[in-house]
């Protein structure tokens, strides 16, 4: 599967590709006041791909993808995630979030609660899974980001990578067919980013589909079948990473992979 | 060494710290004479409390306990303790401790209040402590009516119908889906049994002497509406606080209306609204009990207070909290329930204690429109000639009982403090 070979510089909705489709995103535009944010969106996400943004600070990365879940609402246009489409219906807007996972920045562990309770809590109030259930589900995935045996320390008392591990942790208990990221490295001390990574490159390879706003450009050479870069609010290029970063087509691209991957 | 290249050969072992450290030598020396501005405050305040006890010790304890008027009392100290000592009166206590505690209940049915008073230290207890079996909330959601009907009395059949009938309501609405179907069961059915108590009164009469509002008076009443205005007030403040920060515009400007006007009133204000106005508003003849419509205003000042505390817990939760919680599809509902309002409450809990306890002690507010709380029963008190002049040692008295429950409040909402905190780190 090369779902990459046939991508125009911006957009590829009308591209067939293998795959189902997971998102649709059609003509989007997002204004914060005056502020134009998001300019014409365009943008296919087939199943199991792995999608890696990049661009300047304030280019509109994290704005993109927290659109995707409705965290931000969007002006105009159209998104679609898994067949749904995102309207102010509340109903449809808590359906596509317990289906897409989202990982932070800054993590948002719920501090009052256990590792192991905050991996329980969704799946028992949203799914209605019975609770031993959900606690099997729970250390399943604990275990799988390798830190079972912190389930039953608080969030404080945990380092930064941990923390990170756990809230991968925590999605991964909805059973998402999609999972974001935001930016989930750049927060982290840089001995701690290795076992972040990691996870994220074991649950790539097991298929999920991401969207993963990073700066680290080893991670998307690694993982990434696309890597899309932003600036001003725009898609300015996108590509597979091999090319993308050997060859970038775009003045701004070159501009900014030079600042980036040059000190 | 030279300066620049340094290795430790050998690690050094722990070492206990030097003796001038510990002990109780060590102990004032840190924190009684660290500096010579700590040793200055140390003996000016060590003077201040030996001056303040030297005045106040023989005056408390150079005193009468069985006299029977002031004049009385004062010549039996002067009798004992020779001419010129002032000492205290405590036979004003003793001989009127029982109205300062219950007003004008019958003397026989002391028992009654009594009663209230423990229960509700038990209905309190599996809500303060979470040690306590959880079964025992049933016992604390029963409460409210057990307790008023053991104090005011009457037929057991108006408050037994409205417990069955919110136990038939929920019943039935478990099995209704929608939310709002289900409150609209819950309402019918307790409407419904009201309806019937009625009829089960003249089939099966059961019931206790019934007490009126006006023969209820002391620490009975400041306790009736201190708990009452405290245990509403907080799910009142908590909504209005919701609906302060909500998005919904309506919702926003009523909520901030009330807040608003309610902060903007002085509660003496709406005191004389509930004695006198709020009959005027009522249809002609429903007789609207004084001791309800007191808790009513008292609660609605309080909750007002109490919104914007929570408010202030509410905003200090990081954004991402909520965040996460959307992300996660957990409706509104659930996220503030599960994941902000447990944050949220933990941090305003200081503000909230002291909202609490700045209500009980509002509640004396009540005997400038007649009610007799302690103070008014005091002020009575004074009038009688036997008892004419006396003033410090009733105030006291008040003051004391006041500082027990206040106190308590307070130590209370330290506990649950160190609590959270211990399970948070």
């Amino acid at each position: 599967m090369n779902p990459t070979a046939e991508v125009d510089a911006l957009g590829n909705a009308s591209i067939p590709k293998p795959g189902e489709v997971a998102i649709v995103i059609k003509d989007m535009n997002k204004w914060f006041g005056a502020f134009h944010a998001l300019r014409d969106i365009n943008l296919t996400v087939y199943s199991g791909e792995r999608i890696v943004i990049c661009g300047p600070s304030g280019s509109g990365k994290s704005t993109l993808i927290r659109c995707v879940n409705r965290l931000e609402v969007h002006q105009k246009g159209t998104i679609i995630v898994d067949g749904t489409e995102l309207t102010s219906d509340l109903k449809n807007i808590d359906k596509i979030r317990s289906e897409v996972g989202m990982c932070f920045q800054h993590f948002n562990l719920f501090p009052h609660l256990t590792t192991l309770e905050n991996c329980m809590l969704a799946p028992i109030w949203v799914r209605k899974v019975p609770r031993k259930e959900a606690r099997e589900t729970a250390m399943h995935f604990l275990e799988k980001v390798k830190i079972p045996e912190q389930a039953l320390k608080y969030p404080g008392q945990l380092s930064g990578g941990q923390q990170q591990r756990v809230a991968i942790a925590r999605s991964l208990c909805m059973r998402p067919r999609i999972m974001l990221f935001d930016e989930p490295t750049s927060a982290l001390d840089p001995e701690m980013i290795k076992e972040v990574l990691d996870t994220m490159i074991e649950l790539a390879e097991e298929g999920m589909t991401m969207i993963c706003v990073t700066h680290e450009m080893g991670f998307a050479r690694k993982v990434a079948n696309r890597v899309i870069f932003m600036d001003e609010g725009q898609i300015v290029e996108q590509n597979e990473p091999e090319e993308f970063f050997s060859n970038p087509k775009s003045d701004r691209t070159q501009l900014f992979l030079s600042q980036i991957l040059g000190h | 060494m030279d300066g620049t290249t340094f290795v430790r050969k050998e690690i050094l072992a722990a070492q206990s710290p030097p003796t001038s450290e510990i002990g109780i030598g060590g102990w004032a020396r840190e924190n009684l004479f660290g500096s010579v501005f700590n040793s200055v405050m140390t003996v000016l305040s060590a003077t201040a409390v030996v001056l303040f006890l030297a005045e106040s010790l023989p005056w408390i304890l150079q005193s009468s306990w069985t006299a029977n008027s002031l004049s009385e009392c004062r010549e039996r100290i002067s009798d004992r303790y020779g001419e010129g000592v002032h000492g205290a009166c405590w036979s004003v206590i003793r001989e009127r401790y029982l109205q300062m505690l219950f007003g004008f209940y019958p003397s026989e049915l002391y028992w009654r209040p009594i009663l209230t008073f423990v229960l509700l230290l038990g209905a309190l207890s599996p809500v303060l402590f979470p040690s306590i079996p959880r079964i025992l909330l049933v016992f604390s959601a029963v409460y409210p009516f057990v307790g008023y009907w053991l104090l005011w009395g009457g037929s057991i059949w108006g408050p037994f119908s409205i417990v069955a009938g919110f136990a038939i309501g929920i019943f039935a609405g478990q099995h209704v889906k929608y939310r709002i179907a289900m409150i609209a069961v819950l309402i019918l059915s307790v409407y419904l049994c009201f309806r019937i108590s009625g009829y089960l009164q003249t089939a099966a009469p059961v019931g206790i002497e019934p007490i009126e509002s006006a023969q209820m008076g002391g620490f009975l009443l400041s306790v009736t509406i201190g708990t009452t205005g405290i245990v509403l007030s907080l799910p009142i403040g908590i909504l209005l606080a919701l609906g302060r920060t909500s998005d919904l515009l309506i919702v926003k400007a009523i909520c901030v209306g009330f807040i608003e006007f309610i902060r903007g009133v002085p509660l003496i204000t709406l005191l004389f609204v509930a004695s006198t106005l709020l009959n005027l508003f009522m249809p002609p003849g429903t007789n609207f009990d004084l001791i309800l419509r007191v808790v009513i205003m008292v609660t609605l000042f309080a909750s007002a207070y109490m919104a914007e505390v929570i408010r202030g817990g509410l905003a200090a939760l990081p954004r991402g909290q909520y965040e996460a919680a959307d992300a996660l599809g957990l409706d509104y509902w659930k996220s503030i329930r599960l994941v902000i309002l447990p944050q949220a409450l933990k941090i305003s809990i200081p503000g909230i204690v002291s909202t609490f306890i700045g209500l009980f002690k509002d509640t004396t507010l009540v005997s400038i429109i007649g009610l007799l709380d302690p103070l008014g029963l005091s002020t009575s008190i004074r009038a009688d000639s036997d008892w004419n002049g006396i003033v410090w040692e009733l105030y006291g008295f008040v003051a004391l009982m006041f500082f027990i429950f206040c106190f308590a409040m307070s130590r209370y909402s330290m506990y649950l403090e160190r609590k959270l905190e211990i399970s948070n780190h």
